[in-house]
């Protein structure tokens, strides 16, 4: 595990560690078991492409947990997840890098916490963002 | 232009009706399952849920209705998520989700017409507690 964060230790611009994931149609079947989203644009290829999608596409829930594990890495066991929010602009296709990339861009103090917004996004390959959002969290202090 | 107007009475009578719950009990094999399937061996998912596991709590009710809904649109997105954390979701609680389609905007899009159908769905422990609250759109095309 990475060493903990601390309020003190961030500043608005830091970036947090990236995630590069690469998601597999056998990681889509699971994915589509654990959370029962059987939509055949995800595992199959045919359907896929008859629906005008250029091939088998990763789920936006997918690419955001992505997103969410880049962040809850960063976060270590004290620190808290309170908000997290995807908008999903793009297509991450399979067999391709999902690059995951965040920087804190506001810290606050409320409500006696320590919190931090954080401004993430994906990227394919081609450096199209396929997924943009934010997450608010709580971090210890030292 | 003159477009197609895709929302249905059917839809229309869905605005603002709260549906479920759908009752989830919280397993070890769901969560491990669910941490597998999106690669994430960080430990603390052996005792609480990953951050998206909402995602498999679906508010089933509200969305057999919203996309067995009679329409032309035949495509279907997901457009964004949000969650807003309050209790964490534990292995062995119980969730139960209810879930409402809060309003729907149709706009021209490239393909056609295309509907947005915005929903709020709340996920609420055995103690009575809000755990998560979350806003959905769905995206038809």
């Amino acid at each position: 595990m990475t060493e903990q964060v601390y309020y003190e230790d961030i500043e608005v611009g830091s970036e947090i560690p990236a995630l590069v994931k690469y998601p597999t149609t056998m990681q889509l079947v699971k994915f589509a078991g654990a959370s029962g989203d059987y939509y055949q644009i995800h595992y199959d290829k045919d359907f896929a492409i008859a629906n005008g999608l250029p091939g088998i596409i990763v789920h936006g829930w997918l690419a955001l947990s992505f997103l969410g594990q880049m962040v809850t890495d960063w976060l270590g066991q004290e620190g808290t997840l309170l908000k997290l929010s995807g908008s999903y602009r793009g297509m991450n296709n399979v067999h391709e890098d999902v690059i995951c990339n965040g920087k804190v861009t506001r810290k606050y103090e409320e409500d006696g916490k320590n919190l931090a917004r954080v401004e993430f996004w994906a990227e394919n390959p081609a450096g199209e963002k396929t997924v943009t959002g934010n997450a608010v969290v709580s971090l210890p202090s030292r | 232009m003159n477009e197609e107007l895709v929302i249905s009475e059917e839809l229309e009578g869905l605005v603002n009706v709260e549906f479920g719950p759908d009752v989830y009990e919280i397993e070890t094999g769901m969560v491990r399952k669910f941490a597998e399937a999106i690669e994430d061996p960080n430990p603390a998912w052996q005792e609480v849920t990953p951050p998206t596991f909402p995602a498999a709590l679906v508010p089933t009710s509200l969305l057999h209705r919203l996309f067995n809904a009679k329409t032309s649109l035949k495509r279907l997105l997901n457009g964004t998520s949000d969650l807003e954390y309050r209790q964490p979701i534990k292995i062995g609680d119980t969730i139960s989700v209810m879930g409402r389609l809060t309003r729907m905007r149709q706009v021209a899009g490239q393909d056609g017409p295309t509907l947005f159908m915005f929903t709020e769905v709340t996920w609420t422990n055995q103690r009575g507690e809000v755990a998560v609250k979350g806003k959905n759109t769905y995206v038809k095309y």
